[in-house]
């Protein structure tokens, strides 16, 4: 016990004659800038934590006015709330609506992407230049650009209201969003590969075909959950067009809670936990490639 | 798809036709580039059919006066045709110079560029932040990384709803307040404490983004500067000065490009955290939502406009946002 005291006071004193730090190995921080450094990340952690935290914890409350005295909650843990949200709402309509068209507009996005991606990367034309420009400019549009024509054609075609529709709205920015995602991950394939198969006789085709496409396969998964984890969860357009309650998508089918029962807050809070647990571990799984993918394709354009 | 293009080009061509072998070189282009149109054409055509033609409907519909009493529409088994007229570009006159245009654009304008740049300066900041402190040889290293990452994991619009219920009154964040003795703003229906809750929201959901940006970009720097400024005597400071930003350009300039362009148009966290109410803390963006869809009748013409006004922002931007960074790279070798 004694010895154990004795150290942290050693190793304070030691601080001071260790600060002209010469010897220290690069990449160690003296002891106190490593205390600062944990305190502010455990800091940035909880502050991080909290709002999700403090969900999970509401939603355990069996009372819709409980996020307001939270203290009570602690004496009436229940599950009650999620028992309530599975067995007499119509989540698992909405959740396979959401699975649905997010689904569908996932894989339509990527398979029409996967190919444009590749000639950009690849190849120069005429064209090219521009592409990338509408490409980037496609990631511009405020909602409020194509939310109206858009609405008034899918009133014209009678797509409001459908699965088809959605989808198709949803298109236009998962198209362009997912060839520039893909773009940057090709350019990280080497061009010897496209070389050594268009020695050995392939077509640009087949070499994107039988060589880049399997070696894009982690690509082609990340622009997949990137995809689908924006559609997943997206508001405006779903609940701007979809107006039938049994068409409802997951973020539509929370806000009814609001209205229809006069805020049933505890309700909301379970159902936002259930949605939450899904993409976030989706999200966890493939968060590495994320963020390389996209800012490769950004910063090589 | 390739013989349309092919014969465009050869139109745009032809002034210089004095030149031997136009057809032969025309040929060769063809040849040359079959496969990528071939390749490209799938996008195109749904940039075309799903982006180009609505937004040209978009344009179209900002010079009418439409709004949901003259559109085409269906009551029950009747269909009624489209009466809206041409009114040339009143709805942009009308919203950059009109009556009260100061309370429906200008105000909304103002608080959009100043919401751009805190949030995006908060979000660089802290991220960057936080990434050097990652990149450092810690314990834990990995959990931090875990633990930070969440409010980019969640969807948006659970984290918002629970800062909407922390927020509220009487919510956590005002027992805390209280609980410290200092002043307790009504965090949702305050206009200026409706624009720092905003702020806050946005900040805490943006930051992981850019954290995780800048870690990569911090990874590929290569070790063997540091070790050799250290040789050189370099302090900490110079280090981070003259070998960090500089090594986290390229990344930065994409970030920022990207964290700007998202956070104009940023609409969940202001249409979830405040529903229908706060007028004042309203974005362009939101604000043109709320004309197309939060009121009768349902003013899609100005709607539009505030949609063409916000792309036409946005394009002037990137613009000189990338000429000034090509200049930028010049002058840094």
């Amino acid at each position: 016990m004694s010895t154990t005291t004795e150290r942290p006071a050693a190793a304070a004193t030691a601080v001071p004659a260790a600060r002209p730090a010469k010897f220290r190995p690069r990449g160690e921080s003296s002891p106190l800038s490593k205390a600062l450094s944990h305190g502010v990340l455990i800091l940035a952690s909880l502050i991080a934590l909290f709002p999700v935290g403090w969900i999970l914890f509401v939603s355990l409350g069996p009372d819709k006015t409980d996020y307001l005295h939270p203290g009570q909650i602690f004496g009436k843990l229940t599950l009650s709330n999620y028992q309530h949200v599975l067995a007499d709402t119509d989540f698992f309509t909405w959740f396979g609506n959401a699975l649905l068209v997010s689904g569908v507009t996932t894989v339509f996005g990527v398979l029409l992407a996967a190919t444009t991606g590749y000639a950009v990367s690849r190849m120069k034309f005429p064209g090219h230049k521009p592409l990338m420009w509408s490409l980037l400019v496609t990631q511009m549009f405020p909602i409020a650009v194509l939310i109206v024509p858009m609405y008034t054609m899918l009133s014209e075609l009678g797509l409001l209201d459908s699965y088809t529709g959605l989808i198709l709205v949803y298109s236009t920015t998962t198209v362009p969003y997912c060839a520039w995602l893909l773009k940057g991950y090709f350019d990280t394939i080497p061009v010897e590969i496209d070389e050594a198969g268009r020695v050995d006789g392939l077509s640009p085709f087949g070499t994107f075909w039988r060589l880049v496409l399997p070696l894009a396969r982690p690509g082609l998964a990340v622009a997949a959950f990137y995809s689908f984890l924006t559609y997943w969860a997206e508001v405006p357009f779903a609940s701007t067009f979809m107006l039938s309650s049994d068409k409802y998508t997951l973020a539509v089918g929370l806000q009814s809670f609001v209205s229809e029962h006069d805020a049933q807050w505890n309700l909301m809070a379970a159902t936002a936990v259930l949605i939450a647990i899904p993409s976030a571990a989706f999200f966890y799984l493939v968060q590495r490639h994320l963020v390389t993918g996209l800012t490769a394709g950004a910063s090589k354009s | 798809m390739s013989v349309a293009v092919q014969g465009a080009t050869g139109k745009g061509s032809r002034e210089r036709d004095q030149r031997p072998g136009l057809l032969e070189r025309l040929k060769r282009s063809y040849a040359r580039h079959w496969y990528a149109y071939a390749m490209i054409a799938p996008v195109v055509l749904v940039l075309g059919v799903l982006v180009f033609y609505p937004l040209v409907q978009g344009i179209w519909l900002t010079l009418t006066d439409a709004n949901s009493l003259n559109v085409a529409r269906h009551i029950g088994v009747n269909e009624i045709p489209a009466s809206y007229q041409y009114i040339g570009f009143h709805n942009y006159a009308d919203i950059l110079w009109g009556p009260g245009s100061y309370d429906r654009f200008w105000s909304h304008f103002v608080w959009t560029i100043a919401w751009t740049v805190i949030c995006v300066c908060l979000h660089y900041t802290l991220g960057l932040g936080l990434a050097v402190l990652l990149n450092k040889k810690l314990r834990g290293r990995a959990a931090y990384r875990m633990l930070l990452i969440l409010p980019w994991a969640v969807p948006t619009f659970v984290t918002v709803f629970s800062w909407r219920l922390m927020l509220s009154d009487g919510g956590v964040v005002n027992t805390v307040l209280s609980g410290l003795h200092l002043p307790e703003p009504g965090w949702l229906t305050d206009p200026w404490a409706q624009k720092a809750a905003a702020i806050l929201v946005n900040t805490w959901a943006g930051v992981p983004f850019m954290m995780i940006s800048l870690l990569g970009g911090l990874q590929s720097i290569p070790a063997e500067l540091y070790e050799a400024a250290e040789m050189d005597g370099a302090t900490r400071w110079q280090q981070f000065r003259h070998i960090t930003l500089p090594g986290l350009r390229s990344v930065s300039s994409t970030v920022v490009l990207l964290g700007v362009i998202w956070t104009f148009n940023q609409f969940n966290v202001i249409f979830l955290l405040f529903g229908k109410g706060a007028p004042d803390a309203q974005l362009l963006v939101t604000w043109a939502y709320r004309l197309a869809f939060g009121q009768i009748p349902q003013d899609f013409a100005q709607s539009a406009s505030y949609g063409v006004i916000l792309l036409s922002i946005l394009i002037v931007f990137t613009a000189f946002y990338r000429r000034w960074l090509a200049r930028n790279e010049q002058a840094n070798g």
